[in-house]
């Protein structure tokens, strides 16, 4: 049911072509005249995901959820994106200073293939789903999604983590040279980095999205690939990623680095363990005025409580 | 430089005018449904900036009148200050229904465990006195303990502030912005009473 009523606007949004994929057009043609001055040609012509719109469009939904979705509009317009700024308006206010095109994906550390992937070297498009998942932002607001993407496992198993890879870190794209308009404050130490336990990684509901509706990722959202770990708060769920890197010791992560009695490693959705400065007991579902219950795990525990059998939630926060 | 007598009233109205600006605007936005993707925070940051902004207007008359030779300028400290704590309550009552849905048992939790909420309560407790006692007649009952008691809005911007740095996360310029404005309000009036 839901599929159906998503092509049928999927459709008519197609037949245009969209202000932004236009001015992205110029773009090329601008940077075609450069590259050809240079003696070298891109070697795809636009952003990155274009190219698999179709397959993005086409993936069948695998999992769903009884809540109501928020709309492709609030999803995309109110970000935390702290590249592109800070206020929730920035990152789409600033999404064309992100380039997505060419892209890369430089793996490394505890594996036996390592390098620098394409993104098709390491999603299968054709194996693409779209997932409803709950998102709950650690600043206690929350939204309903349907991702488009793969399980994140299918991505690393192709390159072979070893045994001693324990832990998955991940990085956003910085260009110390050319920074992302947010990039240029100390809002945070960059690049961005987070990371997860190779257990969590490989679990079935950890997700690699390179969609929203059916469509591809648009910049604010982190194109042309982020993380998507559902019983976590948002923060964990990387935009952009441009490294990936397997350790045997517990990567640093961004937030954590920034305020370590706020924001641990784990930051699992946990309504009793509050944050220091605010009450993670509740959350305000956008599109909803008074606050819910907030859902252990963010309602995922049944799949997911038992990877933190024995330990303490309220210091490994 | 003085302010004719001729201007007074039509001053007066003027700041009426500008400093309900932000909530008619917000009270449109709401009615059209424009304060964007999430209403409720929308109204509570907008009303609680735009109490520490007037606030801190409120705190510049006093520099502004030695600085300017205004004296003057003391007609139109109290309206502005009462507009301060017309949006410090709006953003208390706004954070009261809709975060924490009535439950003044919750907002004592937030009081006592957050230290943000701490400083902005505490701010906004203290405007209380202060407006009640800015009528002429609390003025006249009071005599000169009416400005000690009206020192008090010190302790109110520094709370006001704190409030706002403590609420952001990573580090942010914008509130810092407040503070420095803050300290050079405090700077000009220990500067002028160093002088004295």
């Amino acid at each position: 049911m839901l599929i159906k009523t998503k092509k049928s606007w999927e459709l008519s949004e197609n037949e245009v072509t969209s202000e932004a994929l236009f001015n992205r057009r110029r773009d090329f043609m601008k940077l075609s005249g450069a590259a050809l001055a240079l003696g070298y040609m891109p070697a795809t012509a636009w952003a990155v995901l274009e190219q698999f719109t179709q397959q993005i469009a086409d993936a069948p939904n695998t999992r769903t959820l009884d809540e109501k979705l928020n709309s492709f509009e609030d999803i995309t317009s109110y970000n935390n994106f702290y590249e592109l700024g800070t206020a929730k308006g920035d990152p789409i206010r600033n999404a064309d200073a992100l380039q997505t095109d060419p892209w890369s994906i430089e793996v490394g550390g505890e594996c036996d293939n390592p390098g620098t992937y394409a993104i098709e070297d390491l999603i299968d498009f054709n194996a693409l789903e779209e997932r409803i998942y709950r998102m709950r932002c650690v600043e206690a607001w929350s939204m309903v999604i349907p991702w488009v993407g793969v399980s994140l496992s299918t991505m690393l198993n192709k390159m072979a983590p070893n045994s001693n890879a324990k832990y998955v870190a991940f990085e956003t794209i910085y260009d110390r040279d050319r920074p992302l308009p947010g990039q240029r404050s100390r809002a945070l130490d960059w690049p961005y980095r987070e990371g997860l336990r190779i257990d969590e990684a490989m679990h079935p509901l950890t997700m690699m999205a390179v969609g929203i509706y059916g469509k591809p990722l648009p910049n604010q959202s982190g194109a042309p690939l982020r993380l998507v770990v559902p019983w976590k708060y948002g923060f964990k769920g990387i935009k952009s990623i441009t490294k990936i890197n397997f350790t045997e010791t517990q990567p640093q992560t961004s937030w954590n680095m920034s305020a370590p009695r706020e924001y641990g490693f784990y930051s699992n959705v946990n309504p009793e363990v509050n944050h220091p400065r605010w009450s993670q007991a509740n959350e305000r579902r956008i599109g909803e005025f008074f606050r819910r219950d907030t859902l252990m795990f963010n309602g995922y525990a049944e799949e997911v409580a038992s990877m933190y059998d024995g330990m303490d939630l309220s210091t490994n926060y | 430089m003085q302010i004719s007598q001729q201007w007074v009233t039509p001053i007066r109205i003027l700041l009426h005018l500008l400093c309900a600006g932000p909530a008619i605007y917000l009270l449109y936005s709401t009615f059209f449904g424009s304060l964007g993707v999430n209403p409720v925070e929308t109204l509570t940051h907008q009303t609680g900036i735009w109490a520490i902004r007037i606030l801190l207007i409120s705190l510049a008359i006093t520099p502004l009148r030695q600085l300017l030779s205004l004296p003057k300028l003391v007609l139109y400290r109290r309206l502005i200050g009462l507009w301060a704590f017309f949006y410090a309550l709006a953003h208390f009552i706004i954070y009261l229904t809709f975060d924490l849905s009535f439950s003044f048992s919750r907002v004592l939790e937030d009081v006592i465990q957050r230290p943000y909420i701490t400083a902005g309560f505490t701010a906004l407790v203290l405007l209380v006195p202060l407006a009640v006692t800015s009528t002429n007649g609390w003025q006249r009952r009071l005599k000169r303990n009416w400005s000690k008691l009206h020192k008090i809005v010190y302790v109110v911007g520094i709370a006001a502030v704190l409030h706002f740095v403590w609420l952001r996360k990573g580090f942010q310029i914008e509130p810092l912005v407040y503070a420095a404005i803050l300290a050079i309000l405090f700077s000009v009036r220990a500067w002028n009473s160093l002088k004295k």
